[in-house]
């Protein structure tokens, strides 16, 4: 390693830290610590809700599906950007404050708590967030862990430690202004290493229409003409030519086209990755938290233009750079696709940047991957901790005098400490931990989301109706999970286990993900069971609603 | 884009199209909604103690 990389990489640290230290300096309240004071600037609050939500799995991993499956995955970056941007900015995020305000929520599940009049419903809020969110924390600890190891050829063990004792230091001491203030310096570096990424590649392919059209021609040579006499059983399960082979019998017809309509890779792309993500970001706790950390609407006005061209840049930019991939290395190797060329999935966008791209912008494009995993992490981590601390801690007790922060900061180093043992003895990531962010969106969209919404809208929702809308979603949802979705059911293996199966269902309904049939579910019965019980008081209304 | 079939091209669209109007929103409303509700609490507070003042 260069000494102007060693700079860089310490000039980087110091930043954060500075950041971590500010972030303590203006930490005073309890509101301050766990709500950044209610006042954060809009950039921030953008650049931080951006960067929270786009993890390092979301660049590597969904950059590799998109060179495995193609531009179709482009509806996930219209979902991510209209439903998790627009939609949650203008039409959810400024209610959300002002109740938040009226009820003095400062978490998600005491916002809840607080709209339905319920300790039951905060602390339930809190052990689904303390069950699963973990999971999803220890996922994005191990794939930033293993690009530090890789690229620093540093010990896996040695590089989670460092990485985990950085995180721990300014969440604990900045609280949410910390996590926000290095959020939205991860979130800069993410966008500029972005940019410089598309430019490059376009330019490597000779142009946006030729780089586009060039893939036609990649998919007839390497997948049609290659392996159209050659049936699935005799291809290595998991190998380059099996997921392409899968791909076509799936429906896929192109990196450049959707997969027939109806079709098993249509249900795949988008019921579970389009529905499944583009959905369920509205109901994740560490970003709705975002909405009551700023002080008036116009800040969320301005955090809608920031956070649309961000979100366009992360997620556009890798899913095109994605299924590019495949003509640059056709082009660059011997007449191979992507997945012939790095080997999996998950190897074609670090494959790429190490093959494709100059050195100087490797190094940027890992500190933009570890950012990414930073950036998510630290908010997890301060989600988790607020949920033992503010949710179960403060509300189990008896005592009313507690001090909050205190309390938070002890539920931060205990959750990250779950965390990071976990990521400590699982760093080949069993299949529960590789499928948790998809379990986690699905289970927060169907518990949470017809709950937060009608607590935002519909004065006629009861506790009773939010209590059975919030346990149907979690049963639905972990039926469909542990016994019907090909991926989850599969790789969970407690169907196989039980009924010697790997699916209680078969055809195209395994392809449907949790969230778009418990997500209805929870739903209905939020409605049909508040229609049937007794309405919230006209006082507690006034308190919520304002008027 | 010109290789992109119907599907792709539909998707690609409303991906611009959704930043365009993210863009657009917020540079039409960069200043409108100033107004928090802690101001509107303070402003209730001050109200409230300046009629308490009246009527003693």
């Amino acid at each position: 390693m260069g000494v102007l990389e060693n700079i860089i990489i310490i000039a980087y640290l110091a930043l954060v830290g500075y950041l971590g230290f500010l972030g303590y300096k203006k930490t005073k309240s309890t509101e301050d610590y766990l709500l950044a004071g209610r006042d954060t600037h809009p950039f921030i609050m953008a650049l931080s809700y951006g960067a929270t939500f786009i993890s390092t799995a979301a660049i590597v991993g969904f950059g590799g599906v998109a060179a495995w499956l193609g531009n179709s995955l482009l509806w996930l970056t219209f979902f991510n950007i209209f439903i998790g941007i627009f939609v949650a900015f203008v039409f959810l995020g400024n209610p959300t404050r002002k109740m938040g305000y009226r009820l003095d929520a400062h978490t998600f599940p005491e916002f809840l708590g607080k709209r339905y009049e319920s300790k039951f419903i905060q602390i339930f809020g809190a052990i689904i967030i303390l069950l699963f969110m973990p999971l999803y924390a220890t996922a994005v600890l191990i794939g930033g862990t293993h690009f530090i190891a890789l690229y620093f050829h540093a010990d896996y063990h040695m590089a989670l430690l460092v990485f985990s004792i950085i995180i721990t230091a300014y969440v604990i001491a900045g609280g949410l202004k910390g996590v926000m203030f290095t959020d939205a310096l991860q979130g800069s570096i993410m966008f500029i290493a972005m940019i410089i990424l598309l430019i490059v590649t376009f330019n490597a392919l000779g142009g946006v229409s030729e780089a586009f059209a060039k893939l036609d021609h990649v998919w007839n040579v390497t997948v049609v003409e290659h392996l159209s006499n050659i049936g699935l059983k005799e291809l290595k399960p998991g190998s380059p030519d099996f997921m392409m082979k899968l791909s076509t019998l799936w429906g896929f017809e192109g990196w450049n086209k959707m997969p027939q309509f109806l079709s098993n890779g249509w249900l795949f792309v988008i019921t579970t990755i389009t529905f499944g993500v583009g959905i369920g970001v509205l109901a994740q706790p560490q970003l709705i938290v975002r909405f009551m950390t700023v002080k008036s609407k116009r800040e969320l006005n301005r955090a809608v233009l920031i956070g649309g061209v961000f979100i366009l840049s992360m997620t556009g930019i890798i899913f095109i750079v994605g299924s590019l991939t495949n003509a640059w290395y056709f082009e660059f190797n011997e007449g191979k696709n992507a997945l012939q060329s790095a080997g999996s999935i998950g190897k074609v966008i670090p494959h790429f940047i190490n093959t494709a791209m100059p050195k100087w912008f490797a190094f940027i494009f890992l500190f933009a991957l570890i950012s990414a995993a930073m950036s998510t992490l630290s908010s997890q981590f301060h989600t988790m901790g607020t949920a033992v601390g503010r949710d179960l801690i403060e509300q189990i007790s008896s005592k009313k005098d507690l001090n909050s922060t205190l309390i938070t900061r002890g539920g931060i180093i205990l959750m990250i400490i779950f965390s990071v043992s976990l990521a400590y003895f699982f760093d080949k990531q069993p299949a529960i931990i590789a499928r948790s962010t998809a379990i986690f969106f699905a289970l927060c969209a169907s518990i949470f989301l017809p709950s937060f919404l009608a607590g935002l809208f519909w004065k006629r929702v009861t506790k009773t109706g939010a209590i059975a809308s919030m346990l149907t979603g979690f049963v639905v949802s972990a039926f469909w999970l542990l016994f019907v979705h090909f991926k989850e059911a599969k790789a969970l293996g407690v169907c196989k286990a039980l009924f010697g199966t790997n699916s209680l269902l078969s055809g195209k309904i395994i392809f449907v993900d949790a969230l778009v049939i418990a997500l209805p579910l929870s739903a209905l019965v939020l409605v049909i069971v508040s229609l049937m019980s007794k309405a919230s008081s006209k006082e507690h209304l006034k308190v919520c609603f304002g008027d | 884009m010109g290789s992109f079939d119907f599907g792709v091209s539909l998707a690609f669209w409303l991906t611009m199209i959704s930043t365009l109007l993210c863009v657009y929103y917020g540079a039409v409303n960069w200043n409108r909604g100033a107004s928090s509700e802690m101001d509107k609490t303070v402003e209730h507070w001050a109200q409230e103690e300046q009629k308490i003042e009246e009527e003693l």
